[in-house]
């Protein structure tokens, strides 16, 4: 400071008083200014931005970070990623001109269903890290921050493990020194079964970290640990049991594929992770609140409230929000939907290969009765009749010909069927035609379809009712649903506690939990222990589960995969034979057409007959590779890591 | 005229600077090649079976991915270098030998002139003397299956055996590039040395008076084909 001055008096005696004083004073003001040290006056706190200490000060900023966090989960099929990782697998039909390639494609490629986020990971490994070092949260709020944290790290991982098999388990945030040098950052990947060993040593630490109650469904509960646990368990279990079927399926480092040995330990953790939930006082239930069984299933997914005691974490939405997604608007029934001017519904339609796989009422398995012993049409007076007697879940999942939606009845009818057999139908359904021997021009084409090739409208015969959100507005695009994605719900740990005793050799058990899930859906015929078998269990998850992401990964932890999607055309016969068997194949999706009889003067004119149709657009025959098993880590990923292995048989 | 020699000379100009290549040398080493059991071509699923060649000592390392052609083919185009050829591991209708450790083992190739390679393999089975002909609205097939890996640690049970027919010169048994087909158990062979088989050809719109026509054997839990050579049959 006084360098400064000393000019200054230089100056005072060269010009006259008055500026003198002024330049003086100017001068004194600079002097006080720069007093303050350099690091005091350059590091001013920025008003727009939080540091880490002041967003881990207060609970409901926490909050809106892990909400970030909770949002980036990865589901396989998710209303975020939209309504074609809901399709394939030959369940369904995508009546969607831009995506038949689902159907038309041979083979999945090796980087299907791949995951590999580490920005993710690093983020929740901040996240943890930075909940631990806060000074001012209360100690109750920081222990249940840090479980959260720790549920979505181990959630994750187990999702990554379902696709990738063995990854890198990392665990703290890493650091990069700028040293040129990043191999101390390059860490292998884990053994398959350490990685699930991680997700299930997780969901124990934590599980009484977190809230033990029914009521909260969009955050980690007790209740989500124990279920994450009981799934993730009986994953590693079957990997170990049946991954020895696919010898070839494995690494030399066991990054791939678990010992066989290790497989009951496994389901003994799966069993009693879902005992925990099943027998606790958390107050899970299956939702049982409507008396007609097939709208209590569909209101299932549609109730979000509090109180709906089956859902145990879902990823949730909210009209008027930005949260809001599309699945409605995409998938409803052409003839009642919001946005059908503007081409927007019915692309998802449920596969005759998933509607004949529900059971009948008496508990057997049987295909839809469309022709007589002899070969000719059985005739319906109304369309609907045909899925008489079946498990009620049928019609809770899919929209069958005859079924309403929003209380406006389907108009599902491929035309109408005259007395030789030829077909009377037209591509556009408001187009009147008369029929033979009239001249009256009538409708001969359903509005909802099907037609072969009309996309947007149903082209299987069926359209998907899980999830589909019958309040008004949810189907057009200005609004879109608010439908909440349901992660883990209370009936898959019922199934898993089931195939998990199974496996243990506790058929009663097995039976028991079974029964509770079945008798949901009218299946009132109690299973005993001797029902339960392999088949039935497998079964029991593709009907109940449908649509929810589990499909794929069940069949390849069961190493069915490549059995199912075996890549070979699949014939009527093959169709409907061997209804319920785990190894049937399941590689092009069927359409179950409904026609109108018109045969004036025969006792069954006018009633309803049903054909068996590979819609054309199907030409491709999904086949599983045994490099699909797991897959591919990219070529970036192994060459910036030499540490990674690759998957076998890529 | 001023305007038109000022135009000129940026012409020119700019083709005296632009003389330069801008771009690198393209790789020009053909390695071509193709899988063999004793000097047989195997015969195989188009784009099926893969291979992968590395170059090491340029930083990073990534697999250069290609696969093999149906008859047994493959070939790329290379700097010159020290390369390391390898096959995809697993599901593949021949035996390619492992390391100690268990990894897929590799060939070592120094590529400094064109060159044409062939692997000897051990193929599970050889599909041996196919006839094919066409009569009668059918092709029929009588061939007979070898086996070649006998020892029962690595040997493999047949699936089927199949014969297939495409419009063209494709012919697998995926959905599009087969018109009609054929399947045969392996636990439904009697004779292995006396196969016959025959499928009915159908309407091809627009309509040739040819199929193209090839038996395959498909491996038990390798979900993988061997295959006789693609036939063009006239009818």
């Amino acid at each position: 400071m006084w360098v400064f001055i000393f000019p200054y008096n230089i100056i005072f005696n060269i010009f006259s008083m008055k500026r003198n004083i002024l330049i003086l004073l100017i001068a004194l003001l600079t002097g006080l200014g720069s007093c303050k040290k350099d690091s005091e006056f350059l590091n001013i706190t920025p008003t727009s931005i939080l540091n880490n200490e002041q967003a881990f000060s207060d609970p409901a900023q926490v909050v809106s970070i892990l909400a970030n966090l909770y949002t980036r989960q990865a589901d396989f099929s998710s209303f975020n990623s939209g309504w074609t990782s809901f399709a394939d697998f030959g369940e369904s039909f995508p009546s969607d001109a831009g995506s038949y390639g689902i159907v038309q494609s041979n083979q999945w490629n090796y980087d299907a269903w791949n995951s590999y986020n580490y920005g993710y990971i690093r983020e929740l490994n901040l996240f943890i890290q930075r909940d631990s070092a806060a000074k001012t949260l209360s100690a109750p709020d920081k222990a249940r921050f840090m479980a959260e944290g720790r549920f979505l790290r181990a959630n994750y991982y187990f999702e990554m493990a379902k696709r990738m098999g063995g990854v890198p388990l990392i665990l703290e945030p890493l650091l990069y020194d700028f040293s040129g040098d990043p191999t101390y950052l390059q860490r292998p990947r884990a053994k398959e079964s350490e990685v699930y060993d991680f997700v299930i040593s997780e969901a124990e630490a934590i599980k009484n970290l977190l809230p033990a109650t029914a009521n909260e469904k969009s955050r980690a509960t007790r209740g989500a640990a124990l279920a994450m646990e009981a799934r993730a368990a009986l994953y590693a279990g079957s990997i170990a049991k049946y991954g020895a079927n696919t010898p070839l399926v494995s690494l030399p480092g066991a990054e791939v594929g678990i010992p066989f040995s290790k497989g009951n330990e496994y389901y003994v953790i799966a069993l009693r992770a879902a005992k925990e939930i099943i027998d606790g006082k958390d107050g899970y239930a299956l939702y049982q609140r409507k008396a007609d069984l097939a709208e209590n299933f569909a209101q299932l997914f549609l109730d979000k409230d509090n109180t709906n005691t089956e859902s145990i974490l879902i990823e949730d939405y909210k009209v008027k929000t930005s949260k809001v997604h599309g699945f409605t608007t995409n998938n409803q029934p052409f003839s009642s939907g919001e946005e059908s001017a503007n081409g927007d519904a019915g692309r998802l339609n449920p596969s005759l290969n998933l509607v004949e796989s529900f059971e009948k009422l008496d508990n057997t398995y049987a295909p839809l009765p469309y022709r007589d012993a002899s070969g000719n049409p059985i005739y319906y007076n109304n369309p609907i009749d045909i899925f008489a007697g079946r498990d009620a879940r049928l019609a809770g999942t899919v929209m069958l010909p005859g079924s309403s939606f929003k209380g406006q009845p389907l108009d599902i009818w491929a035309g109408y069927k005259l007395a030789d057999g030829s077909v009377l139908t037209n591509q556009d359904a408001s187009k009147l035609v008369p029929l033979p021997g009239t001249t009256t021009p009538v409708q001969v084409l359903g509005k909802d379809g099907p037609y072969d090739g009309n996309e947007k409208r149903t082209q299987s015969g069926f359209y998907l009712r899980k999830y589909l959100d019958p309040t008004p507005g949810a189907g057009s695009r200005g609004t879109n649903s608010g439908v909440a994605f349901i992660r883990y719900r209370y009936a898959e740990v019922l199934l898993n506690a089931a195939e998990a005793a199974f496996e243990l050799g506790q058929t009663a058990d097995a039976a028991k939990y079974m029964n509770m899930v079945r008798a949901r859906a009218g299946l009132t015929i109690p299973l005993t222990a001797a029902d339960v078998t392999f088949n039935k269990i497998v079964h029991e998850r593709r009907v109940e589960l449908a649509f929810e992401g589990h499909y794929l990964f069940d069949m390849k932890r069961w190493r069915l995969a490549h059995i199912v999607w075996d890549g070979q055309q699949m014939t009527v016969s093959d169709l409907l034979s061997n209804i319920g068997v785990a190894t049937k194949r399941n590689t092009q999706p069927y359409g179950f057409w409904p026609y109108k009889y018109y045969n004036p003067g025969n006792p069954n004119n006018g009633k309803w007959l049903y054909d068996i149709v590979l819609p054309s657009k199907v030409t491709g025959t999904l086949r599983f590779r045994l490099g699909n098993y797991y897959s591919q880590i990219s070529d970036a990923i192994t060459s910036a890591n030499p540490k990674i292995v690759k998957q076998p048989n890529q | 005229m001023k305007i038109y020699y000022t135009v000129a000379i940026a012409f020119i100009a700019m083709t005296a600077l632009s003389c330069k290549k801008d771009n690198y040398t393209p790789p020009s080493r053909a390695l071509t090649g193709k899988l063999v059991y004793k000097g047989e071509p195997l015969q195989l699923q188009y784009n099926q079976v893969g291979y992968e060649l590395y170059q090491y000592g340029f930083g990073l390392v990534g697999a250069i991915g290609q696969f093999f052609t149906q008859e047994g083919n493959f070939s790329s185009v290379l700097f010159p270098g020290d390369y390391k050829l390898t096959v995809t591991n697993g599901s593949v209708p021949f035996i390619w030998n492992k390391t100690a450790a268990g990894k897929p083992d590799s060939i070592g190739i120094s590529l400094n002139e064109n060159k044409n390679l062939n692997i000897e393999v051990t193929p599970y089975y050889m599909i041996r003397t196919p006839q094919l002909s066409a009569s009668g609205g059918k092709v029929k097939a009588t061939f007979k299956v070898e086996k070649v890996v006998t020892d029962i640690a690595s040997a493999k049970d047949i699936d089927k055996v199949v014969l297939l027919i495409n419009k063209t010169a494709f012919v697998s048994d995926d959905g599009n590039e087969r018109i009609a087909s054929t399947n045969l158990a392996g636990t439904a062979i009697t004779d292995p040395n006396n196969i016959s088989m025959e499928v009915p050809i159908p309407t091809i719109v627009p309509a040739q008076n040819y199929v193209f026509a090839r038996v395959g054997l498909r491996i038990k839990n390798l979900n993988s084909y061997i295959f006789s050579p693609v036939q063009k049959i006239t009818f």
